[in-house]
């Protein structure tokens, strides 16, 4: 009961919905950066919508099924082949032991998310199979997948069915990431804070599972005031504190940074707010170079989004009958 | 002609490094395996080998351009 690895793609790693609980403590939550994609792949195939399940980006892996089973590729548009023969994404599909998943170019998105029916069955780290490949922590190994890996299968039933597009969700283009300001939206002037909304942003070919830096923007400009004791000299610099996930920190006041799954939990960067919880699924789509915005929302909008979204996965389940 | 394509969206590039000469010239003959420039993406560069082998490769991507996974970076006859 078995996948092996023939070759590993970019990176590829083991993801569930995460490890949340010990951020206080500086490991981070980890899991799918879609976690939607995540949770539909899960679905298509009959595990529970939590089950570990591969996150590949940009570039696909090669696979070998040891036993029969039953998988689904949904998220970005990754297009998946079984023994060369193209297959949907957002569809579940048999495969037999000795049958091979390759994958053609990337057409849009980022990130594709690999369910196998049984789930993928490393063991439990502190909560999670979620892998965090700065801390060796989960996962298979605590690290991106390489050639050669076998990776242990749970039991499964297998589902069946396919997502039609009007139950996806991708980034539009440019993509629009809705932001709640935060505790250090005063360190800007009223100008900087409304050119930051104004602009349209390029994702940064650096941007990776820990963060997204977005470029092509104007640089801030901060209100002036005598450094705080602790803080650095860089008018971005604060006393240190708490980082949160989806915060938007701008070293320097150049390039913002949108701290994801495997983010640091704290520092000394000032934070702009934070990219709100509906729209964190989008950030793991967008390739390097794509454009986004930055777009202001109230805490009532943000819940309200938020409601949405649940309301969205409840829609996914109806559809395929769970 | 045969195009050569990006695997891997991100930033291309045609030598090692700026004061290096490009790993292929157009004109140049090309095995398979070359090396004929870099994709950065994720905070590293990765190597785009030729899949075939021909003569007078021309690129259709510049230096330092922006790519989409797929993309024609250059074609060979």
């Amino acid at each position: 009961m078995a996948v092996n690895v023939i070759s590993p793609g970019l990176s590829t790693t083991v993801q569930d919905l995460g490890r949340p609980g010990y951020y206080h403590v500086g490991i981070p939550i980890s899991g799918g950066m879609d976690r939607f994609a995540l949770r539909a792949a899960n679905m298509l195939v009959g595990n529970d919508e939590g089950a570990a399940v591969l996150e590949a980006v940009f570039l696909g892996p090669e696979l070998e099924f040891t036993v029969p089973a039953t998988v689904a590729v949904t998220g970005g548009d990754l297009p998946p082949k079984l023994n060369g023969d193209e297959r949907s994404t957002w569809e579940a599909f048999p495969v037999k032991a000795g049958d091979r998943l390759s994958f053609g170019y990337l057409k849009s998105g980022a990130r594709v998310y690999i369910a196998v029916s049984g789930g993928i069955d490393v063991p439990v780290k502190l909560g999670s199979r979620s892998t965090y490949t700065l801390g060796a922590l989960g996962g298979h190994e605590g690290r991106a997948l390489k050639a050669g890996d076998s990776l242990p299968l749970g039991a499964g039933a297998g589902g069946k069915g396919a997502i039609p597009a009007n139950l996806r969700r991708m980034p539009g283009n440019p993509a629009e990431l809705r932001m709640l300001p935060g505790l250090y939206w005063h360190r800007i002037t009223a100008a900087a804070g409304k050119q930051f909304f104004a602009d349209t942003w390029k994702v940064a070919p650096e941007a990776d599972r820990i963060g997204y830096r977005f470029k092509g923007g104007t640089a801030l400009d901060f209100v002036p005031r005598e450094q705080p004791f602790g803080a650095g000299s860089n008018p971005s610099n604060i006393v240190d504190a708490c980082y949160p996930y989806g915060s938007i920190q701008v070293p320097g006041g150049t390039e913002p940074i949108v701290l994801h799954r495997d983010a640091v939990s704290g520092g000394g960067y000032m934070m702009l707010g934070c990219v709100i919880s509906a729209d964190m699924d989008l950030i793991g789509q967008l390739q390097p170079h794509s454009p986004a915005r930055f777009v202001e929302v109230s805490m009532d909008q943000a819940l309200a989004a938020r409601a949405d979204r649940k309301a969205a996965l409840a829609r996914l389940r109806a559809h395929l009958g769970r | 002609m045969t195009p050569i394509h990006s695997p891997l969206p991100g930033t291309f590039y045609r030598s090692s490094a700026p004061d290096k000469p490009p790993f292929k010239a157009d004109g140049d003959a090309v095995a398979l395996g070359d090396v004929i420039g870099l994709i950065e993406v994720m905070k590293s560069f990765h190597e785009v080998k030729s899949e075939v082998a021909g003569s007078n490769i021309r690129f259709e991507t510049e230096n330092e351009e922006p790519v989409m996974a797929g993309a024609v970076l250059a074609q060979v006859e």
